[in-house]
C-alpha cells in the first residue's frame, strides 16, 4: 500500500550528464521501452527512483503494523485468515520492493538502517491509530483503494524492475480491495453500534486518506522531466480525482457521509471540488509528529532487534559460535 | 577400422533463459552445451533468438540451479481452503444489493 511521494528539487538535474547517452535515454522512454538494471541511466534517475521504491518498500512493512495488531482481535476465523494473509502480503510486497531498489545499487541492509534511524519517509496514513475494527475495514477498503490507483499507475513508469514487482502486487491488492470492501458492506448492513462505528472510522481516516495521494505537485521544471522520465506518472492531483471518482459513489451508496460538506462533483468539468485537508497537518505528521510515528518506529525496531538472532543463524554465524563453543568444550 | 575418439566437446549444460522485451520477466526456453558462458550466449542467440522476438538472454549453468524434486510436489498443495485470500473470494455485490433495497424500503 502506498501512496505518492514528493520529489526533492534538485537545481539542474542533468548536470554533468553525458548529452548522448542521455539522449539515446530520453528517446528510448519515450518510445515507451523500459530501463533494465545493466542500462546507463541518469544519477538524478536513479536516485528518484531509489528513493521512491524505497519509500514505497518501507510503506508496505510500516503499513502492516496498523492492520496487524488487529490480528488477535480479528471477529470471527475466517477474517482473522484473511487478515493474516493480508498483512503477510504486505510483508511481502515490502520484500519485491527492496530487491528492485537493490538492482539500483542500495543495498536492504542500508534502506532498512535509514529507515530505524528516521532517514527514510514512509506513507503518512500509517502514522494514524486503529482503535476499533472498522479502521482495520476503512484501510483495507479505502487506502488500498488509493494504493491500487497509484501503483497501477507506476507500473506504467519506466524502470522494468518496478514494473515487474508492481504488477504482482497489484494483483495482490485486489484480493486486499474486495476483503476491505466486504468488511465495509458487512459492518454496514449491520447493527446501529456497527454502523456507528464504521462511519466513526471513516470520519477519523478521510483526512489521511485526502492526504494518500500526496500534495499538489509544485509545477517546475524538475517535475517536467520526472514525467518525461516516467518516474512519475500523473500528478497527485489527478490520482486524488481518479480516487473520488471511484469510490466516493461507492461510499455514498453504502449510505455513509463522507465528513466534507464541500465534496461535490462539478458535472460540467467532472473535477471534484474538496475542502482544504490541511497540507500543514500532511507535514508535520511526515516530519515525524503524528499520532503514531513514534509506536510504529518502536515496533519496528523491536522486531528488527528481536530477529537479529535470526539473520545471524541464516548468515552462519551463529552456527560457527556454537562449534566454537563446542571446540571450547 | 581406424581407432576414432571423440573429443569431449560438449562442455557444460547452460540453461537459457529469454527476454522478449524491457520490462517482461525473463522465461526459460531451453539449454545449450558450451564450453564457456560466453559461447553458451552466443549459442543461445543461435538457436532460441533466431526469430523470436528478444531484447536480453541469460544462461546459467546448470549445475548451479538448485531445484525442488517432483516427488515432493504435494508441497505446494493448500492444505485447506484458501478462498479467503483471493478477490472471488468475497461476494459482495448481492450484500450492497440487498442493503440498498433495505434502505429504500425504509426510506
Amino acid at each position: 500500500m502506498y501512496g505518492s511521494t514528493t520529489f526533492a528539487q534538485v537545481a539542474d538535474p542533468v548536470a554533468g550528464e553525458d548529452p548522448d547517452r542521455l539522449a539515446d535515454f530520453e528517446t528510448r522512454i519515450a518510445r515507451g521501452e523500459k530501463v533494465e538494471a545493466q542500462d546507463w541511466m541518469p544519477r538524478e534517475y536513479r536516485r528518484q527512483l531509489i528513493r521512491m521504491i524505497e519509500q514505497h518498500a518501507h510503506s508496505e512493512i510500516m503499513g502492516a503494523l496498523p492492520e496487524g495488531r488487529w490480528i488477535p482481535h480479528a471477529p470471527g476465523f475466517r477474517r482473522k485468515l484473511a487478515l493474516l494473509a493480508k498483512v503477510q502480503d504486505e510483508v511481502g510486497h515490502a520484500q519485491l520492493l527492496y530487491r528492485a531498489a537493490e538492482t539500483l545499487g542500495k543495498s536492504r541492509e542500508h534502506m532498512l538502517t535509514d529507515l530505524l534511524a528516521g532517514k527514510s519517509k514512509y506513507s503518512n496514513v500509517f502514522n494514524y491509530p486503529t482503535p476499533t475494527w472498522a479502521d482495520t475495514a476503512v484501510i483495507a477498503w479505502l487506502i488500498d483503494a488509493g494504493a491500487i490507483i497509484n501503483q497501477t499507475t507506476n507500473a506504467q513508469g519506466s524502470y522494468g524492475p518496478y514494473c515487474r514487482a508492481l504488477k504482482r502486487i497489484c494483483y495482490e491488492e485486489s484480493f486486499h480491495l474486495k476483503y476491505g470492501y466486504d468488511s465495509v458492506v458487512t459492518l454496514a448492513g449491520g447493527t446501529p453500534r456497527q454502523r456507528a462505528d464504521l462511519q466513526d472510522a471513516l470520519n477519523r481516516w478521510w483526512r489521511p486518506i485526502m492526504h494518500f495521494h500526496g500534495p499538489p505537485d509544485q509545477v517546475s521544471a524538475h517535475t517536467e522531466i520526472l514525467m518525461r522520465w516516467k518516474v512519475k506518472i500523473k500528478s497527485n492531483d489527478a490520482l486524488r480525482q481518479e480516487f473520488l471518482d471511484q469510490y466516493v459513489p461507492k461510499i455514498w451508496a453504502l449510505g455513509l457521509t463522507v465528513p466534507d460538506p464541500a465534496l461535490r462533483r462539478d458535472p460540467a468539468t467532472g473535477q471534484w471540488a474538496f475542502s482544504d485537508p490541511d497540507w500543514g497537518e500532511f507535514k508535520r505528521v511526515i516530519n515525524g509528529d503524528g499520532p503514531c510515528n513514534q509506536e510504529r518506529l518502536a515496533v519496528r525496531r523491536l522486531a528488527h532487534e528481536d530477529g537479529a538472532w535470526v539473520r545471524a543463524a541464516l548468515t552462519g554465524r551463529a552456527a560457527l559460535a556454537s562449534r566454537a563453543a563446542l571446540a571450547v568444550d | 577400422m581406424p581407432d576414432i575418439t571423440l573429443a569431449d566437446t560438449e562442455g557444460e549444460l547452460y540453461e537459457v533463459f529469454h527476454q522478449k522485451a524491457r520490462g517482461e520477466h525473463h522465461v526459460h526456453v531451453g539449454a545449450v552445451h558450451a564450453a564457456s558462458p560466453e559461447l553458451a550466449l552466443v549459442l543461445a542467440k543461435e538457436q532460441y533468438a533466431r526469430r523470436l522476438a528478444c531484447v536480453n538472454l541469460w544462461v546459467v549453468r546448470a549445475r548451479d540451479i538448485h531445484a525442488s524434486d517432483y516427488i515432493d510436489a504435494d508441497m505446494f498443495d493448500h492444505a485447506t481452503d484458501k478462498s479467503y485470500r483471493e478477490a472471488f473470494g468475497y461476494k459482495v455485490v448481492g450484500k450492497t444489493r440487498a442493503q440498498a433495497q433495505t434502505r429504500d424500503r425504509d426510506d
